[in-house]
């Protein structure tokens, strides 16, 4: 056995006794599901240094009892380091990545469907000169698609061995623990045309495609007769929008109980904890921070993990494609594409979830302009906001008939308003800095398939994980950071009034600043709290009014109307539809950006178009009413 | 399977020559060129653009655009601001001549 477990004094991420083998294939050849299957849930996500791309690392044991890393690269076509995932693969595979030791060998997944075209990836993986198993996956689609290959002539003709797998079914896997488990010899150097352009190594693939007895499988005629409805010039689009509307039902719908179930069962908890500690700065700190911030974590859960679900079942099932296609025509027209609808759609409930759902965009031009306009949809979490606020200032009066009253007009204007600053932003950004001429819409089909639960529910269990240990953190320290300042300086051992705490001198301190929109410090104070998250405004004005909102909401929305004038309503709308008033949803950009420079920027932006527009909005008002 | 490969052949345009873009759904054609930059070229013929195998516009999408190909293996949607820098020529005719 060639296996050496050599001590790599670079390797700070695996333990120095375990040999990695790095996992790489195309885009659509099920690697990630064989990944799956392989690794369970013994993996953990990680972002390579300095770049938005995501590695997995995952342990298998193999009959030695010796723990092996399989380290997941991202998708590839090729190893021509053009786009950042390809670069991340080649120097994963050269060694040259900080913090990944060199991998010992290699496994290529194919898909045995479309064998001519991924053996251009396997030629230019074997010529690295590691130890290579080729895997031919969907092996069960293929036989049923009359399709088929000589495994053996294959293995010849590459100088690796070769198995037909299917990673969805489990058949023929056993020849992954037997390349783990015994040595594999490093391939014969081919002669390979590795050097050459895609063209001939295409053509090379072709010839040993055709040695190996390759048979094409046909496309599977149940494909063709669903595309021929999903993708149909009247049914297509109906079939679409009745998709899109059960989506957003889906998590407003079944989401909405579920957090206020959760929510509910983290305030009893908080209330029983409360009665069993002594009352003190410390049951404070635990109560209104620690479990605080706790539960403005946890509270997200539902419906990401929902809208993950969603989304699992059309991306595995085929139809995210389809739907991308069908969205695009109307995506184009702002300068993104098809695939940037369902993210943003699902921002209608939370910019959360949504933000982490762009992870279906390949383009990372159009990814990030789709993360940066995400937060301008009216979330779930500013219609406390604006309920209070129009209901304290708007009379209810019919506008059409039974169908429309003024305050659900109002309600509306804000949706359109949101989405409206999202469409400019996106042009403002695709002509700018995220201009992407060389990103062009371009989509592979994959075939129509029945999802499959434990590849659906891994992919759950992975994005509430990451979720939790990397924007759960942030959240936490914000969340404390907000305690500290509602209950410091003390007074007598005693937390401050609201009045005299360190919230309320930077509600003084910002008061200048708001002033031209109408806002006084109080105001102010709700527009810091209620970074935690929007709808935490409310309960502010409550405390700084001496008012229990939950018992007297009319008593709040009189209070409102002692401190706002009706301009300043209006700006206060303005500001929230537009202010990225959220910490989750920054904590959520940065995991996704790998970075602060976006979230950064992000906040920035919004927070100067929110200031801008809720003083034009100031003025307008003011000189209508006049 | 077909397999033209075309290599080393000059390329004529001839009358059968024109952009994926122009032909009607259920066509079928040989690929002649990728008249596009570096990086875009190399992600279709990645996915079965290449010069000298057949591609076929297998349906439209609602409205016309985007469109989806078959190329041998898979099955791609792009819109036709780009299938017009795709070169063909159709299956059938002389699709090179000496």
């Amino acid at each position: 056995m060639t296996c050496h477990p050599v001590a790599r004094p670079e390797d700070e991420t695996i333990a120095t006794t375990y040999r990695a083998v790095a996992v790489v294939g195309p885009p659509n050849s099920g690697k990630t599901t064989l990944y799956n299957r392989l690794t369970g849930l013994r993996q953990k996500v990680g972002n390579f240094p300095g770049v938005t791309v995501e590695h997995h690392i995952g342990y298998v044991r193999d009959q030695m009892v010796e723990e092996i890393a399989l380290i997941d690269l991202p998708g590839i076509y090729s190893l021509t380091p053009k786009s950042e995932d390809e670069r991340v693969a080649v120097e994963v595979l050269q060694g040259k990545m900080p913090g990944m030791p060199r991998p010992d060998a290699v496994i290529v997944v194919l898909n045995s469907n479309n064998l001519n075209s991924h053996l251009v990836l396997a030629a230019r993986v074997i010529a690295l000169g590691l130890p290579t198993l080729v895997l031919l996956n969907m092996a069960d689609e293929l036989h049923k698609q009359n399709g088929a290959v000589d495994v053996l002539r294959l293995a010849r003709e590459l100088g690796t061995p070769v198995a037909l797998v299917s990673a969805a079914t489990g058949f023929g896997l056993e020849a992954v623990t037997n390349f783990l488990a015994s040595s594999s010899p490093v391939p014969e150097p081919l002669e390979l045309p590795v050097i050459g352009n895609t063209r001939s190594v295409r053509e090379w693939a072709v010839r040993v495609g055709e040695n190996a007895n390759y048979r094409q499988p046909a496309t599977p005629v149940w494909t063709k007769r669903l595309d021929n409805i999903f993708l149909h010039r009247t049914w297509g689009p109906i079939i679409f929008l009745a998709v899109v509307i059960a989506v957003f039902q889906m998590i407003f719908v079944a989401g909405k109980p579920l957090q206020d179930l959760i929510q509910g069962l983290l305030d009893s908890t908080g209330a029983w904890i409360g009665q069993a500690m002594p009352d003190g700065l410390l049951r404070s700190m635990l109560i209104n921070g620690v479990w605080k911030g706790v539960g403005s974590v946890v509270v997200f859960l539902p419906q990401i993990l929902l809208l993950f679900l969603v989304i699992g079942i059309l991306e595995d099932s085929g139809y995210l494609a389809r739907a991308a296609v069908i969205a695009d025509r109307t995506m184009s027209r702002v300068g993104l594409n098809g695939k940037s609808f369902i993210p943003l759609l699902s921002a209608y409930a939370c910019a959360v979830p949504a933000i982490m759902a762009t992870r279906t965009i390949e383009s990372k031009r159009d990814r990030i302009a789709t993360i940066l306009i995400a937060p301008f949809m009216t979330c779930s979490a500013r219609l406390p906001v604006y309920t209070m606020v129009i209901a304290a200032f708007l009379p209810s009066r019919s506008l059409l008939g039974p169908f429309l009253n003024t305050r659900a007009a109002a309600m509306l204007g804000l949706y359109v308003l949101g989405f409206l600053m999202a469409v400019l932003t996106a042009r403002l950004l695709k002509s700018t800095v995220l201009r992407s001429k060389d990103t062009p819409f371009i989509l592979e089909m994959p075939p129509y398939r029945w999802p499959r639960l434990a590849s659906l529910s891994l992919r759950l269990v992975d994005r509430g994980k990451a979720f939790l240990y990397r924007a759960g953190t942030v959240i936490m320290v914000v969340s404390l950071l907000l305690w500290a300042a509602t209950n410091f300086p003390m007074h007598n051992g005693q937390p401050p009034a609201i009045q005299d705490s360190v919230v309320a001198s930077v509600g003084h301190a910002i008061e200048p600043v708001i002033r031209p929109l109408g806002f006084d410090w109080k105001i102010g104070v709700g527009l810091v709290t209620s970074l935690a998250a929007r709808e935490v405004i409310i309960a502010t004005l409550g405390t700084i009014n001496g008012i229990d909102v939950s018992v007297h909401e009319f008593d709040l929305q009189t209070a409102l109307r002692h401190e706002l004038s009706l301009p300043g309503a209006v700006a206060l709308l303005v500001f929230f539809a537009f202010a990225m008033q959220c910490m989750s949803t920054l904590a959520v950009v940065r995991r996704e950006t790998n970075g602060w420079k976006w979230p950064a920027a992000q906040f920035a932006y919004m927070t100067v178009v929110a200031y801008v527009c809720a003083f034009a909005a100031y003025r307008v008002t003011e000189h209508f009413i006049r | 399977m077909i397999f033209n490969f075309i290599f080393g052949r000059k390329q004529h345009r001839n009358t059968t020559a024109r952009a994926l873009a122009d032909l009607q759904v259920g066509e079928h054609a040989i690929v002649r060129e990728l008249e596009l930059d570096q990086p875009v070229a190399e992600h279709l013929m990645n996915l079965g653009f290449v010069p000298g195998l057949e591609v076929s516009v297998e349906r439209s999408g609602p409205g016309g655009d985007p469109r989806v190909y078959r190329v041998e293996g898979t099955e791609v949607a792009m819109r036709r601001e780009l299938s017009r820098h795709i070169q063909v020529s159709l299956v059938g005719a002389p699709a090179f001549g000496d």
